[in-house]
C-alpha cells in the first residue's frame, strides 16, 4: 500500500522536490523570519532577548557609520555596473567573430581570475596597490614621474583598487554570459542587415543590443546582488574589517561588525533587513524599467 | 561575418593587451612565490625578475616545513568533493521534479527558487549562525554543506537543461514498466552527463574558494579549509608572507588544472542552458 502510494505519479514529484522544500524551510524561510523578529529585539547570543519595537531601525537611520556603509555599497554597485556590463558585452561581440585569431585562448584566459579564491586575489591586489615605491602599481606610475600613492588610505584611490579587483575577477565571467546570449541570435539577421546596407554600428545597436536584452537583464540582476552584498573583497584588501575612516566599509561588513564582532544580533539583523529592502527595491525598479514585467509581444 | 586582415590584426593586438593586463597579477604572484617574505615587506609585490633574491626556499618550506598547509589543503579537497557530489545529485533530483511533472504548488515553489537567487545570502548570516549554534553543528562540515545542498542556481540550470529532453522518453519508460524513480535514475541521469560537467566546475570553484560562511562556523584549527588557513596567516601582528604567497600560488593549481581539463565542457555547458527565459 505505502509503496504504491510513494510510487504513484501524483506523489513522486513531491518526493523529487522534497530536499528543496526542506532546505528552503529550514535554512532560508526560518532564518529570514527569525531575522525579521530579531531586528525588533535587543538580543545577544546566549542571553534572553527583549522586544524593543522599532528602536533598532530608528537608531540605524541616525547612525553615521551605517549611512557611510550604505553609500559605499551603493556607489560600489553602481560603478561595477558601469564597468562590468558594457566592457564584457563589447568584448563578447568582438571575440564572437569566428575569424578572429586565438579566440579560444582569450576566452579561457579571461576566465582565469574567477578561479582564484578571494583570499588569494585580495592579498595579491593589496600588495600590488601597496603604498611603497616598489609596489607594482606605484613602480609603474613612477615611470611617468608620479610620486608613490597611498592607495588604500584615500577614499577615491581605495575605490580604484576595489574596482580593479572586481573588474579583474568578473570581466571574463560576464563575457561568457554575453557570449551565451550571442549564440542564440541567428546569423541570418546580420546577413539580411548587410544586404540592406546596414553598418556594423547599426547592426550592433539595432540587432545585437535588443536581442541581448534577456542576458543583459540577468547580468544586471546578479551584479546588483553581488555589488550590494560585497564584503570579503574589502576585508581582504584592507586586511581586516577596519579601513581608515571606514572608506572600505560595506553594508555586510557593518552587519558582520555589529553581529559577530560586537555580538549585537538584533541591531545586525536590522542592518540585514535594510539591505534586503534596498536590494529588492533596486532590483524590482530595474526589472520594471527594463520591461521585464511587460507582457510578451 | 568575414573581416579584413587589418581588422583581424587590430583585434588580436587589442585582446593581447587586455590578456597581458589580466595575467599580470598571476605573474606577480608566481615571481613573488620565489622571493623571501622580507623582500615583499620591504619592496612590495612587483614584477622584478631578480635572480639574486629568488630561490626555491619557499617551496622547500611549503613541502617540508612545519605548518598546517597540507591539512588545510586536504580538508578543502575533501569538503569540495563531498559538497559538489551531494549538491549536484540533490539539485539534479529537484530539477527533474520541476521539469518532468505538473503538480500543485509547483509555480509557488519555483518562485522560491528564483527568490533565493535574487536575495543576498549574506543577510541570513546571523540567523543561520544562531541556528547552527542551536543545532549543535558548529565546527562541522555539515553546517557548510547542508544549507546549500539544494542549490538554487544549480537547480535553475539543470531545469533549463532538462526542458530540452523530450517528454516521450519518460512516457516510453512508463510503458516499459519502469517506476517513476527508475525512469529518473536509468533514463534521465545518463542524458544529463554534459550538464553535470559544467555544474561540477562551477560548484567546485565556489566550494574550493568559499570563505565567509566556513570562516564563521569553523573555529577548530584542525578543520580549517585552505582559504581560512591562508587568511590566518594574515594577522595584526605581522604577516607570514613566506607561506602565504607560495601557498596562495599553490592553491590556484588544482582548480586551474580542473578548469583546463574540462574547459570545453565548461564553456559549452555554461552557454547551453545558462540564460534562457
Amino acid at each position: 500500500m505505502i509503496k504504491n502510494f510513494l510510487y504513484s505519479q501524483k506523489v513522486a514529484p513531491y518526493i523529487f522536490v522534497l530536499p528543496f522544500i526542506a532546505v528552503f524551510a529550514i535554512f532560508w524561510a526560518y532564518p529570514l523570519a527569525s531575522s525579521v523578529g530579531m531586528s525588533f529585539q535587543h538580543t545577544m547570543l546566549g542571553q534572553p532577548s527583549e522586544w524593543i519595537g522599532s528602536d533598532n531601525y530608528s537608531k540605524l537611520m541616525s547612525d553615521g557609520v551605517f549611512l557611510k556603509a550604505v553609500s559605499n555599497s551603493v556607489v560600489y554597485m553602481v560603478l561595477t555596473l558601469v564597468i562590468l556590463i558594457p566592457f564584457p558585452m563589447l568584448f563578447a561581440v568582438l571575440i564572437n567573430n569566428k575569424f578572429m585569431w586565438g579566440r579560444e585562448f582569450f576566452k579561457s584566459t579571461f576566465f582565469f581570475p574567477a578561479l582564484t579564491s578571494i583570499v588569494v586575489a585580495g592579498t595579491v591586489f593589496r600588495l600590488m596597490f601597496g603604498e611603497m615605491e616598489g609596489s607594482l602599481i606605484n613602480s609603474f606610475l613612477g615611470l611617468f614621474g608620479v610620486e608613490p600613492i597611498k592607495f588604500l588610505k584615500g577614499q577615491v584611490t581605495g575605490f580604484v583598487a576595489l574596482l580593479a579587483l572586481a573588474s579583474w575577477r568578473w570581466i571574463g565571467v560576464n563575457m561568457l554570459y554575453f557570449l551565451s546570449g550571442l549564440k542564440s541570435i541567428p546569423e541570418e539577421y546580420y546577413e539580411a542587415a548587410s544586404i540592406d546596407g546596414a553598418s556594423s554600428f547599426q547592426k550592433f545597436t539595432r540587432i545585437t543590443m535588443p536581442l541581448l536584452k534577456p542576458t543583459t537583464i540577468y547580468v544586471i540582476t546578479i551584479s546588483i546582488y553581488a555589488g550590494l552584498a560585497m564584503f570579503i573583497e574589502s576585508m581582504m584588501l584592507w586586511n581586516g574589517n577596519n579601513s581608515p575612516k571606514n572608506i572600505g566599509l560595506t553594508i555586510v561588513g557593518y552587519l558582520y561588525r555589529q553581529g559577530i564582532e560586537k555580538n549585537d544580533l538584533g541591531y545586525a539583523a536590522a542592518v540585514g533587513i535594510v539591505l534586503l529592502l534596498i536590494a529588492m527595491a533596486i532590483n524590482i525598479t530595474q526589472l520594471i524599467l527594463t520591461g521585464m514585467f511587460k507582457k510578451e509581444d | 561575418m568575414k573581416i579584413s586582415i587589418g581588422a583581424k590584426t587590430l583585434l588580436f593586438v587589442f585582446f593581447s593587451v587586455v590578456c597581458v593586463l589580466i595575467l599580470i597579477p598571476f605573474y606577480a604572484i608566481t615571481i613573488g612565490s620565489f622571493k623571501p617574505g622580507k623582500e615583499l615587506v620591504r619592496y612590495g609585490l612587483n614584477l622584478q625578475f631578480d635572480l639574486s633574491v629568488m630561490s626555491f626556499d619557499n617551496f622547500v618550506f611549503l613541502f617540508t616545513g612545519s605548518h598546517s598547509y597540507f591539512t588545510w589543503f586536504s580538508n578543502s579537497l575533501f569538503l569540495t568533493i563531498v559538497q559538489v557530489a551531494l549538491t549536484l545529485i540533490v539539485s539534479a533530483t529537484v530539477a527533474y521534479g520541476f521539469a518532468a511533472y505538473e503538480f500543485r504548488g509547483k509555480n509557488f515553489l519555483f518562485i522560491c527558487v528564483l527568490l533565493i537567487m535574487m536575495v543576498p545570502f549574506e543577510i541570513l548570516l546571523l540567523p543561520l549562525y544562531t541556528l547552527t549554534f542551536h543545532l549543535g553543528m558548529m565546527n562541522s562540515y555539515s553546517a557548510i554543506i547542508l544549507p546549500g545542498i539544494a542549490n538554487a542556481a544549480t537547480i535553475f540550470f539543470f531545469r533549463q537543461y532538462l526542458r530540452g529532453i523530450p517528454k516521450e522518453m519518460i512516457a516510453a519508460g512508463r510503458v516499459d514498466g519502469a517506476t517513476e524513480y527508475g525512469i529518473y535514475i536509468r533514463l534521465i541521469l545518463p542524458v544529463m552527463k554534459p550538464s553535470f560537467a559544467a555544474m561540477a566546475i562551477l560548484n567546485g570553484m565556489n566550494s574550493w574558494n568559499n570563505i565567509l560562511w566556513p570562516f564563521m562556523v569553523i573555529s577548530n584549527a584542525g578543520k580549517y579549509t585552505l582559504p581560512i588557513g591562508l587568511k590566518t596567516l594574515l594577522t595584526p601582528y605581522g604577516n607570514n608572507y613566506d607561506l602565504l604567497i607560495v601557498g596562495s600560488f599553490f592553491s590556484i593549481l588544482p582548480i586551474l588544472i580542473l578548469f583546463l581539463a574540462f574547459q570545453k565542457y565548461f564553456i559549452d555547458g555554461m552557454t547551453a542552458g545558462a540564460v534562457k527565459g
